[in-house]
């Protein structure tokens, strides 16, 4: 058990459409780290390490990561790291500090407020600034041509995308009759605009016992990357993420949790991932419920660990992607001991 | 006095920037030869050509170098509809995303094609390039693709190498302050100095903030603080630059509001800038009331009270 890492604890704050705080991200993460410190029985001068993902783009403002530094209250100064992507690769970085053997501790979060800019151009940002995103491809136009590809080939059905987003709670036939956003999305196809937070907290071998009664051990996490270039890919599937899932080790999952911020790439990931009938897909809703930019990723993980803090489930799977079309894809396999 | 709950202010906030890129050998020839109606690939390690060029193949990593003239004509691969536009996007009309494999390419290139209505979309229909009119070197010297049935359009071309091109970026926010700030903003209105104080620590905090950077708890206690303070450092501006309002030389404090545990930065005028000095006091001097607003804008600037100065130790602990 040496040298391993485990998710110990996990809180978010409500998913909602519309918050009236600063896009640095400070009231929605206090409440967040007292709740998650609560739980663990930590204060904040026994974290050893603070990681966090967000963007400037969607804050509209520059260092808005340093702003939010503000929920920690980082006096004594505390060691302190952020990425400019999904808070699940804040998580990575964290898990590879605590298995340096620097720290024992680490608390990962991620925040967004989407609800201050326009979502769909800012994610045009994201695409290759030489000859794509002058064009502003929006998000949700460039996952339709994702989408389709899959519907030609006969991957999957509208119907089948109309399925994942009802998630047994919505009449698909009525969902079905309702209006294209982009064809061939409709609203139900696209995760919700969202204002959000998440946070987790890792803890090494030594100390994960006396902070979680069923800690998630990560047996495996890995992350691979594919071309900028959406037009050289086989955008119907994800060779990237059947790389990281391979190399994390990713047998005998009992339930998954897939970071699909559209209907089609939960089955695109289902399919790619090899998840018979038998492994539960995002029982928390997955994206398609909630989707707080940079921290929906990392919620995933702390959605997938928590069934394993409850005693759900023995195996899973957690998976965050960021950048467009699934470019770049994280998994995180855990066990419960 | 415990805040009370209100909406908090907010206020749009347009940012922009307009990006220049330099394009290197690859993309620098790209362009080029976009605004010579022409479009290039370049062959990657496994022969496939690539369109848009890539720099490096991206299974290798190799260098590619090898370039290839491809059509203007193609095949629609795959499509979505985009009913409304947005601000930027190459029509402003309905149009379709596409991603378009021209002829003798074997990726393919994203772009709109201007088809009407989603039912003149299909995958495998035939396109071709729609020239702007006046290219300038860069992707949008192709104004959109057009299915081969549409009229063509005669655009003359201009010879000139393209090493750079512009990328205008221009984001639209609603910021909102946080109920702390909105709180002070508001008081600013009416020409009141609202801090808080932390619950934790006790310090008071001007303007408030939505957690104490040292204790990470949201602020609550209310305190009115009065309009003059204590200059804990200041710099004296000799340079001139963009928007400056005053003429050099002129101060730029600290100031400590009595009371107040964290100084914000505003002008001291009234004296001659060799005057000012670490430690002298200053009271605020208000604009006229009937242009007052939320902002700190208010206050005009400091100006000395003639006060003996604050010993050194009393704002010590505040640099
Ligand atoms: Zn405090």
């Amino acid at each position: 058990m040496a040298g391993e890492v485990a998710v110990v604890g996990f809180a978010q704050a409500p998913n909602v459409r519309r918050t009236h705080g600063t896009t640095n991200g400070v009231e929605m993460l206090v409440p967040v780290f007292a709740e998650l410190l609560a739980a663990t029985g930590l204060s904040k001068r026994d974290i050893g390490f603070w990681c966090s993902g967000s963007s400037d783009y969607l804050a509209g403002r520059a260092f808005s990561f340093i702003a939010a530094v503000d929920a920690i209250g980082a006096w004594p100064p505390i060691a302190e790291s952020h990425v400019e992507m999904d808070a699940a690769w804040a998580l990575y970085e964290a898990w590879v500090k605590i298995r340096t053997g620097e720290v024992d501790t680490a608390l990962v979060y991620g925040f967004g407020k989407s609800s201050a800019g326009d979502l769909r151009r800012v994610l045009a940002l994201q695409l290759d600034p030489y000859l794509v995103a002058p064009l502003w491809p929006d998000s949700v136009g460039v996952a339709g041509l994702q989408a389709r590809l899959g519907l030609a080939a006969g991957l999957w059905t509208q119907r089948q995308m109309a399925e994942v987003a009802a998630r047994g709670q919505r009449d698909v036939d009525e969902l079905l009759a309702r209006p294209y956003v982009a064809d061939p999305l409709r609203a139900h196809d696209c995760a919700p605009i969202t204002d959000g937070a998440a946070a987790v907290v890792l803890a090494s071998a030594e100390r994960a016992g006396e902070l979680c009664a069923r800690p998630a051990w990560i047996t495996g996490i890995e992350h691979r990357v594919e071309t900028p270039n959406l037009g050289a890919r086989d955008l119907t599937t994800s060779p990237s993420t059947v790389a990281a899932a391979e190399a994390a080790g990713a047998e005998g999952i009992e339930l998954a949790e897939l970071h699909a911020p559209f209907s089609h790439q939960e089955i695109l990931l289902r399919q790619a991932l090899g998840l018979g009938e038998r492994v539960r897909v995002n029982p928390s809703g997955g994206a398609l419920a909630g989707n707080p930019m940079f921290a929906a990723g990392l919620a995933r993980i702390g959605e997938a660990a928590s069934r394993i803090h409850s005693g759900a489930a023995g195996r899973v799977l957690a998976h965050a992607t960021s950048g467009p079309l699934l470019q770049q894809n994280l998994v995180c396999v855990m066990e419960g001991r | 006095m415990v805040t009370s709950i209100s909406e908090p202010l907010s206020a749009p906030l347009d940012v922009g920037f307009d990006y220049t890129r330099s394009l290197g050998p690859v993309l620098g020839r790209f362009a080029t030869e976009l605004r010579e109606h022409r479009v290039l690939g370049v062959r990657g390690s496994d022969g496939r050509v690539h369109v848009p060029p890539v720099e490096y193949d991206p299974v290798t990593a190799q260098p590619l170098t090898e370039f290839v003239q491809v059509g203007t004509e193609g095949t629609v691969t795959t499509w979505s509809w985009i009913p409304e536009p947005l601000a930027g996007q190459p029509l402003q009309r309905p149009f379709a995303w596409a991603l378009i494999k021209l002829d003798g390419a074997d990726t393919a290139l994203l772009h709109a094609v201007d088809a009407g209505s989603p039912q003149a979309m299909a995958i495998g229909m035939r396109v071709r390039v729609r020239w702007t009119a006046e290219p300038v070197g860069g992707i949008r010297d192709i104004e959109c693709f057009e299915p081969l049935d549409a009229p063509e359009r005669a655009v003359a071309a201009t010879p000139e190498p393209v090493t750079m091109i512009t990328s205008p970026v221009h984001l639209r926010y609603l910021h909102s302050a946080s109920p702390e700030e909105s709180r002070y903003l508001r008081g600013l209105a009416e020409g009141r100095l609202l801090g808080q104080r932390c619950p934790a620590c006790g310090k008071v905090y001007v303007p408030p903030r939505p957690a104490c950077p040292t204790d990470g708890v949201p602020t609550e206690d209310e305190v009115e603080l009065p309009d003059r303070g204590v200059v804990t450092t200041f710099c004296v501006v000799n340079v001139p630059f963009l928007g400056q309002r005053i003429k050099p030389p002129y101060v730029a404090a600290y100031v400590l509001l009595d009371g107040a545990d964290i100084a914000f930065l505003h002008l001291v005028l009234g004296c001659a800038a060799e005057e000012v000095r670490m430690g002298m006091r200053v009271r605020a001097v208000w604009r006229p009331r009937e242009s007052w607003g939320t902002t700190l804008e208010n206050i005009d600037h400091f100006a000395p009270t003639g006060e003996p100065d604050a010993p050194y130790e009393s704002f010590a602990q505040h640099l």
